[in-house]
């Protein structure tokens, strides 16, 4: 599971534009922390930064060493050319076709594991790519505004189960709405300064 | 179709000299006669077996270079004024060149492989630039391993660009190739029966060996992509 990641005084600017300011914040192992912001504070880029896909400007990341990262990004990121079944089998092939269709009927996707995502629905897509994040394997779960597009019936159904394979563990959210922090049962709220305070 | 076999025929008619322009209907009767010969079959495997052969190493050494320089920035630095002259150099002139250095025999292996290289590489190189990045952060941070990014990530976003290029490199490689045998004659081969039909002013054989060469050809290149379509959808399949 690992310990807790410390982030220390990142920072993180666009041409010339700051995004990051000095962030630093504990986010401890075995629980959900969320990140608010409103749009452009930072939030994914921090999520970015944390996944590795970016290099911060200044600052540290300690903690997440040897951990094995899973996350749901802004976008479903799905391999069109493949099925729901098949996308999740990507990052973890040891699941057994039982196990993702289960899962996949969890969401409200029965009899979806062999269609091509191609022809899914916005909604069907993300919950792929939900199920695709929390089936993984990982030690944290990076979760990027991951409820966006879904109807409020199909929603708090995906956040019972996402929180059901979240318990425990250690998990960072981004979002702007305060009903998913509490629905994910997070222990801390990180608030980003708004762009108009750090300029 | 039928109507361009029409007016070839009615055109036979009108010029009535079979020396500039040989009626279709000789050229099936032609065709007919010299499947019947040993030598015709053998000159297909021939130049089927050096042209193919050709075709399917440069094949195999764009993909391979292709990938390497769309991984290594220094290989594509290393390679691009290499392409550029494989591809800006007439053809005759790496005949030429060619039949100066090494004998006839293999010429179109040669000559087939240097006009294929470029078109495979440049496609190959461009898919591999085109594959969704986002797909690629994905990949990276669920830390899916080498293979399986290429044959599900890479493989169905560079399949178009590499089909593609295949489509185009075949016709190239049978005209390029078979000029080369033209020039180069090396015995029993097509190229040397059509300059054995243009030496005797043969018209019938010349556009018999052409049509051939015409058949052939789209047999090869459907045959091929037929092969590597049902590869890629057996990879793909997960």
């Amino acid at each position: 599971m690992g310990g807790t990641i410390e982030v220390q005084h990142l920072c993180k600017a666009f041409g010339g534009k700051p995004v990051l300011c000095d962030f630093s914040a504990s986010i401890p192992a075995g629980a959900v922390t969320a990140v608010m912001a409103p749009s452009g504070g930072g939030k994914t880029t921090l999520l970015r930064i944390l996944m590795g896909l970016e290099p911060a400007d200044s600052g540290a990341v300690t903690g997440l060493a040897g951990l094995r990262q899973s996350a749901v990004f802004q976008e479903d990121r799905l391999c069109d050319n493949l099925s729901a079944a098949a996308n999740i089998r990507l990052v973890n092939p040891t699941l057994s076709p039982a196990q993702v269709e289960e899962a996949l009927a969890a969401v409200g996707l029965e009899n979806c594991a062999g269609q091509p995502v191609s022809e899914f629905s916005g909604g069907m897509r993300r919950r792929t790519a939900i199920l695709r994040a929390l089936l993984a394997p990982w030690d944290i779960l990076f979760l990027d505004e991951p409820f966006k597009g879904l109807d409020p019936g199909t929603k708090e159904r995906v956040m019972a189960d996402t929180r059901r394979r979240c318990t425990g563990r250690t998990v960072l959210l981004v979002t702007h709405d305060l009903g998913e922090t509490q629905a994910l049962g997070a222990v801390q709220v990180l608030r980003l300064p708004q762009p108009e305070a750090r300029l | 179709m039928v109507f361009w076999l029409a007016v070839w025929q009615i055109a036979s008619m009108v010029i009535h000299q079979d020396l500039f322009l040989v009626s279709p209907v000789r050229v099936v009767v032609r065709l007919g006669q010299l499947v019947t010969e040993g030598f015709f079959w053998s000159s297909i495997a021939n130049s089927l077996l050096r042209i193919g052969g050709g075709f399917l190493l440069a094949v195999v050494s764009g993909v391979v270079l292709g990938a390497l320089a769309a991984r290594f920035r220094r290989v594509q630095e290393l390679l691009a004024p290499l392409m550029l002259a494989v591809k800006s150099i007439p053809v005759a002139s790496f005949i030429i060149l060619a039949l100066m250095l090494f004998s006839s025999r293999h010429l179109a292996v040669l000559i087939s492989f240097l006009i294929v290289l470029p078109v495979i590489y440049t496609n190959v190189l461009a898919g591999i630039r085109s594959v969704d990045r986002q797909l690629l952060e994905m990949a990276r941070v669920f830390r899916i391993p080498a293979a399986r990014r290429i044959r599900y990530i890479y493989l169905p976003q560079v399949l178009p660009y590499f089909l593609s290029a295949c489509t185009v490199a075949l016709g190239l490689s049978w005209k390029a190739g078979v000029a080369a045998e033209v020039i180069g004659m090396p015995e029993g081969s097509i190229g040397e029966q059509l300059q054995q039909a243009k030496i005797y002013l043969n018209t019938p054989d010349l556009l018999a060996w052409t049509v051939v060469i015409v058949l052939v050809s789209l047999g090869f290149e459907k045959l091929f992509l037929a092969l590597i379509r049902r590869a890629a959808k057996r990879l793909e399949r997960m």
